[in-house]
């Protein structure tokens, strides 16, 4: 490391001040707020708030609808992740096979990951439409009466389609140069070692793709937690109805739909500590069970 | 343990490379061969194709009585030594050992008697519990041999592994493999590009040009009656002396920019030829003699153990060994090329005459 010397011992600081200010701003201020409000109770006008201490946790805890999306949220994230994972990680090692050595394929594998993202909500809906998509007609002529926006079921079935098609790739491309990093050799040595290329694949590939794979578990579960919010939203079109949603989706809702800031805030902090644990869990489990070489 | 025949086995690439013309090799039970030659002379790609690990383009290779071109490397009864070691990073030294046993479903009690043994044969017992990054170099090295021979294979195949290693632990590592595979009497192919390595180690040594292999012998043959110019130049550091010369029949011999030199046998080859002596066989006097060619002394190399004398023959470098008792003395010597010391190689096709 390069240890510059400034005149003044403030002057770093006064660098780090554009960064720190947008920080400060659009991440502390708003959470500071959240947590503040959180133990108000405040009038849908806005003109005045009373302090309730934990009123707002206690209601939101003990209302049903708050559970039951708490429920659908732990089943969606669990869904989105593992198949996310799971169909990256499959297609990944496929296309390691065809592609040791050929960087051409692997360039035009990477467009994927740039095209995907951005355009899958908006094609998915279209695929799941129940009027003109086509995979809601494929589904129909086997007969599912498939009904998308009006069958709780059949709407989140595609929240959750339309969030593991737009992780896929990200997930992908990580499993791809992780499988890319582990030596020609040491595969070659469990060949000669390992008759059966199932039993090396859990034994020798799998364990050497552990530090690519805990670091997307994290990536993937904070995904499905809060990153899927546009994709929900362009499901519903911005009208929940009965249809599921996801934490995240309803501190959207219940703060500016139902005006309910406090419970609004509540739910958000419950979050906040949610996104701590998965940092701190991040940062000490998994890098100490991984060993890198 | 195992006889290994390959026969006329030819290697394609898919990009179209042909990295060995058909070529034919066989060796006995217990025999270790070397294969050597300049990088990119298609060794690796030739172990690769015993090991499975390279499909085989046409003839065939077997191991013991059976032909293994359709075996998958673990159904070959081999192990592998890498050139980088390849040992499993997230398993302990013990564990890499055991694998290949374990998947061959050997019992516990058993598994554990044969890493002990090896572990104790490789002096790496007190590491078994590490990880590979928790090792040096030299006793990474040791880890690979021990997971080959813990095996107890057919047939072991050396890819270069001590390559990685200081001049001073491959010299031990090479006495150490050598005696090791005599111990357990294990057929075993050794690719390398280090001649010394090929000389010291080989019962027989087959030297590979550009996908051919050009001579198969024991180190002494190799080095006493070279198959080819390219051998011949090859083995033996300094590297044999090559001259430009014209056989005119009853033995006639002219070598350029020295004159003429007895030969004792008829060639059968008449004009253009080269000329190859080996440097430690090239006799330098003080004083001119009979049959001596006077030479410049551009310098002397000290080795310790002798010197070099280099000089220029026309245009080409010349070198000569002289012992420690030797003195030079002047700019002047003259040096005598014994004849049956010279190795005459036919001067458009390279090959001995
Ligand atoms: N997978 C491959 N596809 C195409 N050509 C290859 C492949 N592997 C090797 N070759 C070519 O085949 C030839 C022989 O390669 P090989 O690896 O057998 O050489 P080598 O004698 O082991 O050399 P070195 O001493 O450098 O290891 C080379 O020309 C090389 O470029
Ligand atoms: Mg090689």
């Amino acid at each position: 490391m390069i240890k510059s010397q400034f005149k003044s011992p403030l002057f770093p600081y006064l660098l780090l001040l554009p960064q720190l200010s947008i920080v400060v701003i659009f991440f502390y201020w708003p959470a500071a707020e959240a947590i503040r409000s959180s133990f108000y109770l405040e009038d849908p006008f806005g003109f005045s708030s009373t302090f309730v201490g934990l009123d707002n946790f206690r209601d939101m805890v003990s209302r049903s609808d708050y559970v039951a999306t708490a429920e659908f949220t732990i089943i969606f994230s669990v869904i989105v992740t593992f198949f996310s994972l799971a169909i990256a990680l499959l297609l990944a090692v496929t296309a390691d096979r065809v592609l040791r050595g050929a960087s051409t394929y692997k360039t035009l594998l990477m467009w994927v990951y740039a095209i995907a993202p951005p355009v899958a909500a908006l094609i998915g809906i279209m695929m799941f439409d129940t009027l003109v998509g086509p995979i809601a007609g494929f589904f129909q002529a086997l007969g599912w009466n498939y009904q998308l926006g009006t069958n709780r079921f059949d709407t989140a079935f595609a929240m959750i389609v339309i969030s593991i098609w737009k992780q896929v790739p990200v997930n992908f491309i990580f499993f791809l140069s992780g499988l890319q990093g582990i030596p020609k050799s040491v595969q070659e040595a469990a060949a000669i070692d390992c008759a059966s290329s199932t039993r090396r694949f859990w034994t020798i590939t799998f364990p050497l793709l552990a530090p690519t794979g805990f670091f997307l578990l994290i990536i993937n579960i904070t995904y499905s937690l809060f990153d899927t919010f546009g994709i929900i939203d362009v499901v519903l079109k911005g009208e929940p109805g009965n249809n599921p949603v996801t934490l995240v989706y309803k501190v959207f809702l219940d703060g500016f739909r139902g005006n309910d800031l406090g419970g609004s805030s509540a739910q958000s902090v419950i979050l906040m500590i949610l996104v701590l644990i998965l940092t701190v869990f991040q940062f000490r489990l998994i890098e100490r069970r991984v060993h890198y070489n | 343990m195992a006889k290994v025949v390959i026969d006329n086995v030819r290697k394609v690439y898919p990009n179209g490379t042909e990295a060995l013309s058909p070529s034919s090799l066989s060796i006995e039970d217990g025999e270790f061969i070397v294969l050597v030659g300049p990088s990119g002379c298609g060794k690796s790609t030739l172990l690769r194709m015993i090991a499975g690990l390279e499909d085989i383009t046409e003839g065939t290779i077997s191991i013991g009585e059976r032909v293994v071109n359709a075996l998958d490397p673990a159904e070959r009864d081999i192990a592998m030594v890498f050139q980088n070691y390849a040992l499993y990073p997230h398993m302990s030294v013990y564990k890499n050992m055991a694998y290949g046993l374990k998947n061959r479903g050997m019992p516990k009690a058993d598994i554990d008697a044969a890493v002990q043994k090896a572990a104790k044969l490789l002096h790496i017992e007190e590491f078994l519990a590490r990880k590979p990054s928790q090792l040096s170099g030299g006793q990474r090295q040791r880890v690979a041999m021990g997971r080959a021979i813990v095996r107890d294979p057919a047939l072991f195949l050396f890819d270069e592994p001590l390559s990685n290693l200081d001049a001073k632990l491959r010299n031990q590592m090479r006495i150490e493999i050598r005696k090791l595979q005599r111990e357990l009497g294990v057929t075993s192919i050794y690719v390398t590009h280090d001649q010394i390595e090929a000389m010291t180690m080989a019962d027989r040594i087959a030297v590979l040009n550009t996908g051919k292999i050009e001579q198969i012998g024991t180190p002494a043959q190799i080095y006493h009656t070279p198959a080819s110019i390219f051998v011949a130049s090859f083995m033996g550091a300094p590297p044999m002396n090559i001259l430009d010369g014209h056989y005119n029949g009853n033995g006639g011999l002219e070598i350029k920019d020295l004159g003429h030199v007895a030969v004792d046998h008829t060639l059968e080859v008449t004009g253009d030829i080269q000329v190859g002596i080996r440097p430690e066989n090239v006799e330098i006097h003080q004083a001119e003699e009979p049959h001596t060619i006077p030479i410049k002394v551009d310098f002397l190399e000290e080795l310790g153990a002798g010197r070099l004398l280099h000089t220029t023959i026309g245009n080409t470098p010349f070198i000569a060994h002289l012992d420690n008792e030797h003195q030079i003395n002047g700019e002047t010597v003259f040096a005598h090329l014994p004849a049956r010391a010279l190795h005459l190689f036919d001067a458009s096709t390279g090959r001995r005459v």
